[in-house]
């Protein structure tokens, strides 16, 4: 993807009210592929006897994460929304940690973009969730004739 | 036979909202998100007030995806929480003025979540219900639906899974 592209495409993400609320961060944006992650904040703990951040907020950033892997695909999507997301939670964040999530839009046909996600913290090993979703394609005017 | 008298009402209604309350504010994510949720009887409806920054599209303007998965993910939760409160409550098993933030019922945890999304959520309040579709030893389903203006026009729902916090005393 061009720089220009990236760039415009990385301010878009950073400027969505809700992504900047809970502090996301666009690490990497590539052909397809996204990398945003957000701080560790006590705002957003869903546990208060153990100070684990809410699957909620994982399910936010993940599906921030799907949107810009589908915005930045080559077939030069303008905006998409989500059709359908499926977070699959393996284990709780470990509270402190900044989490980063990596997505990875795998295929696109005109009216549709599959897209898979994982969610790390620190433990670079053991995924803390994963996700699948499906999200719509809006393709710049010139594109569909 | 006489049956005991029934409690005066005021009575049995400050310890279910005092009992809810502990339940959903004692989670700082649910205040993050403004949610509240409103009680007749065990039924609950949870409400997220408009805000700004939960705004997805600021062009549309569009709640964001993860808003609104986040919204229907804690009325999930709560309201299985709840039902699981709600019962020993009931039954006597569990002393309600003992549920505070300190001493809050553990919640379920969620194993997996899948929100389909049917229309872009309006900037505007939206509200929810759970309806937990089985309720087991170790794990539960519950499904989900949001809606804004119109009961009869979801603008989102979902189906979770969760696994069940351990009973209590052991």
């Amino acid at each position: 993807m061009s720089d220009q592209k990236a760039k415009i495409a990385r301010q878009f993400i950073e400027m969505i009210p809700h992504s900047r609320a809970l502090g996301m961060r666009v690490d990497f944006l590539g052909d397809g592929v996204a990398e945003i992650s957000m701080p560790y904040d006590e705002a957003l703990v869903g546990d208060p006897q153990t100070g684990v951040i809410h699957g909620g907020a994982v399910s936010a950033l993940m599906d921030t994460c799907c949107g810009a892997a589908v915005i930045s695909h080559p077939a030069a999507m303008s905006a998409t929304a989500t059709i359908d997301l499926r977070i699959d939670y393996m284990r709780p964040a470990t509270p402190g940690q900044r989490i980063t999530a990596r997505a990875e839009c795998y295929h696109v046909t005109r009216t549709v973009a599959f897209v898979r996600a994982t969610t790390l913290d620190e433990d670079r090993e053991r995924p803390v969730a994963t996700a699948t979703g499906a999200f719509t394609v809006e393709r710049a005017r010139e594109e569909t004739k | 036979m006489t049956r005991p008298r029934p409690e005066p009402v005021q009575v049995v209604k400050q310890r279910r909202d005092a009992a809810l309350s502990a339940l959903v504010h004692g989670v700082p994510y649910i205040r993050f998100l403004g949610i509240e949720f409103d009680r007749r009887g065990d039924e609950l409806t949870a409400i997220m007030p408009y805000d700004d920054k939960l705004i997805g599209n600021p062009m549309l303007p569009a709640l964001h995806g993860g808003a609104t998965a986040a919204f229907l993910e804690v009325t999930a939760i709560i309201g299985l929480g709840w039902s699981m409160l709600w019962e020993e409550m009931e039954s006597g098993k569990l002393d309600p003025l003992a549920v505070d933030a300190q001493h809050l019922p553990r919640l379920p945890k969620t194993i997996d979540f899948t929100v389909d999304y049917l229309r872009s959520g309006l900037p505007r309040d939206a509200y929810a219900r759970a309806r937990v579709n089985r309720s087991g030893r170790r794990y539960a389903s519950v499904h989900v639906e949001g809606w804004q203006d119109n009961r009869n026009r979801l603008f989102a729902q979902a189906t979770g899974h969760f696994l069940m916090p351990p009973p209590r005393n052991g």
